[in-house]
């Protein structure tokens, strides 16, 4: 094996991905109409039938799906397939409303493992490497996923799960990991813990680490890829729509690859639904191609990004996918100003605090408040209350110039925030307890 | 003659500044003198202990904590005792950022201060007659 998991398909022509896709997508359709109630009802209100669909070009006849509708079909509503056929179920956190549940023939997982198992080779994994799997195993799709993933490269695979950092890094040291897979801000967590144990960025074996499952930055990367001493890669997916690998980074670390021959990606603006040109700036939308138990079509991912067609120097054609540059629903409007979390982030790394924090959202007498709780270094403390809340004022006038409202922010000791070991929670807006 | 305080890093929730002390009195060690500055949203807690390595060792293992010389001086029973030390400080031009006082029943009261200067501190209040206390004197309460 060498650059690529799956050369022939990762570095197909345009002309003969579009050929698999349009094979593919009349299928998909034809499946959906007949086995999934449903979306066939969605069908029939807009007046589309599947013969409409010759090519992914019909794509956008198509009527969408939101989160909304995964909740209302929960939990057997898009099941595409007899239950009888189903081997896995996954399942998203819930953290916002009911859970979304999505169903796996073997087929299924083979094409899921396999698009992790592309992102794996793509991060430079071979048989000869040891990936530490640090994602959550169960519900979650992240550890069972990269798993798969790993064991088809033929990797030997470490299925730590997250937590317990003291084992990670025994297994780590002791077994050699050269790969490590998890959120990312479990990634920065272990690097913390590493320096605070007096490792040096070289005494890992690691050289890369593949990390996914919740927003981060190019800055976060850089934090990483120092305290870890790896090149940082990138991968997207949702339960939904599978798991993590339905894109991922090449070593240029410019953009995600789309497994376009299992994923057609669209890119709609999120008030008119209008499917918007290569380029533009709009919500993510997905549909599978060749899924069995859990087809979705033209599901809406809420992610804000930008599709390219460039052409990428590590050789694959597949589309690329930016990162996203925030979730609409993560989106906050405080004060009448749209503010993104990523935002928060970069500036805390640029004043020197680690991108662990909790925002708060209020109203108090009608006005937004803003919290942000950050913690405070070892290397920062003083014994004058005054030093400490100078660090405070300094540090939300720096907000207020990125964000263009002003934040009330909290030093706390280190560790106090709870570290992700699934998907961080980072904000928490009281103003909906209210309405 | 400095003497070497703790200050730790706390958040202002309950039940963080008891974690705090009760790490120090389980391992055996005494508190000579402590208080607390706050805001809102922390509170520093500062301590002069009788084994400072072995607090600093015990609290540092899942707090903030930083080791910061400080200056004590016996309160003696004539009236103005602190009035007169902060006069030479203030006529020298040092700093008090604060103080605290502290009561042992074998050493009377005693007053704690955090200066910009410590050095500085020591030789003007030496000069004026102002006998300074010394660590082994607080850890031998
Ligand atoms: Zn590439």
């Amino acid at each position: 094996m060498g650059k690529y998991y799956q050369e022939e398909i990762e570095t197909a022509s345009r002309e003969e991905i579009l050929k698999i896709q349009n094979e593919k997508i009349v299928k998909q359709v034809k499946h959906v109409y007949e086995n999934v109630p449903y979306y066939r009802n969605l069908m029939d209100e807009k007046g589309v039938k599947p013969e409409d669909i010759k090519s992914v070009d019909d794509i956008k006849k198509l009527p969408f799906l939101s989160k909304a509708d995964l909740r209302d079909a929960y939990p057997y509503g898009l099941l595409g397939t007899d239950l009888k056929n189903c081997v896995r179920i996954h399942s998203t956190s819930g953290t916002t409303g009911r859970r979304v549940v999505a169903f796996y023939t073997q087929h299924d997982v083979d094409l899921w493992e396999e698009c992790c198992a592309r992102a794996i080779v793509a991060a430079g994994g071979t048989k000869d490497d040891v990936i530490q799997v640090a994602y959550g195993y169960g519900l979650f799709t992240g550890g069972f996923g990269v798993h798969g993933g790993s064991q088809k490269v033929g990797c030997l695979t470490l299925p730590m799960s997250s937590g317990n950092t003291e084992r990670q890094i025994q297994f780590m040291m002791d077994l050699g990991s050269t790969i490590l897979c998890c959120t990312p801000s479990y990634a920065a967590f272990i690097g913390e813990s590493l320096a605070e144990k007096g490792y040096k960025p070289t005494d890992n074996k690691l050289k890369a680490g593949i990390f996914g499952a919740e927003p981060w930055t190019e800055e976060m990367r850089r934090e990483i890829e120092k305290s870890l001493g790896i090149k940082a890669y990138d991968i997207y997916g949702l339960t939904e729509s599978s798991g993590p690998g339905v894109a991922y980074e090449c070593e240029e670390q410019k953009g995600m690859h789309i497994n376009e021959d299992h994923f057609y990606a669209e890119i709609i603006d999120p008030d008119t639904g209008e499917t918007l040109p290569e380029g533009s700036k709009g919500e993510l939308v997905f549909t599978s191609l060749d899924k069995e138990a859990f087809p979705l079509l033209r599901y809406r991912t809420k992610d804000i990004c930008v599709l390219t067609r460039e052409k990428c120097a590590c050789g694959r054609t597949h589309i690329k996918m930016c990162k996203p540059m925030g979730r609409s629903d993560d989106m906050m409007i405080i004060r009448g100003v749209n503010v993104f979390p990523s935002q928060i982030e970069t500036v805390l790394i640029k004043e020197g605090y680690t991108p662990n924090y909790l925002i708060e959202v209020d109203r108090v007498k009608n006005t937004d408040t803003l919290d942000i709780s950050v913690e405070l270094q070892p290397g920062q403390f003083s014994d004058k209350v005054s030093d400490i809340q100078a660090k405070e004022k300094a540090l939300e006038g720096a907000m207020r110039t990125m964000l263009g409202i002003g934040p009330k922010i909290h030093l706390v000791p280190p560790k106090s925030i709870a570290r992700s070991e699934g998907k961080a929670v980072r904000v928490i807006d009281k103003r909906k307890l209210h309405d | 003659m400095a003497i070497r305080q703790l200050s730790v890093f706390i958040e202002n929730k309950k039940g963080k500044l008891s974690d705090a002390v009760k790490t120090i009195s389980e391992a055996g060690i005494n508190m000579r003198a402590m208080s607390i500055g706050d805001s809102d949203d922390f509170g520093i807690l500062r301590l002069i202990v009788s084994d400072t390595a072995k607090a600093y060792s015990l609290l540092s293992e899942d707090m903030i904590v930083k080791v910061t010389d400080v200056i004590a001086v016996k309160m003696s029973d004539k009236e103005g005792a602190l009035y007169t030390v902060l006069r030479v400080l203030e006529k020298a031009d040092i700093n008090v950022e604060y103080t605290y006082a502290f009561t042992a029943r074998e050493l009377g009261a005693y007053v704690v201060f955090r200066v910009n200067d410590v050095e500085a501190a020591e030789k003007a209040l030496s000069d004026k007659g102002i006998v300074l206390m010394t660590e082994d004197e607080i850890r031998s309460i």
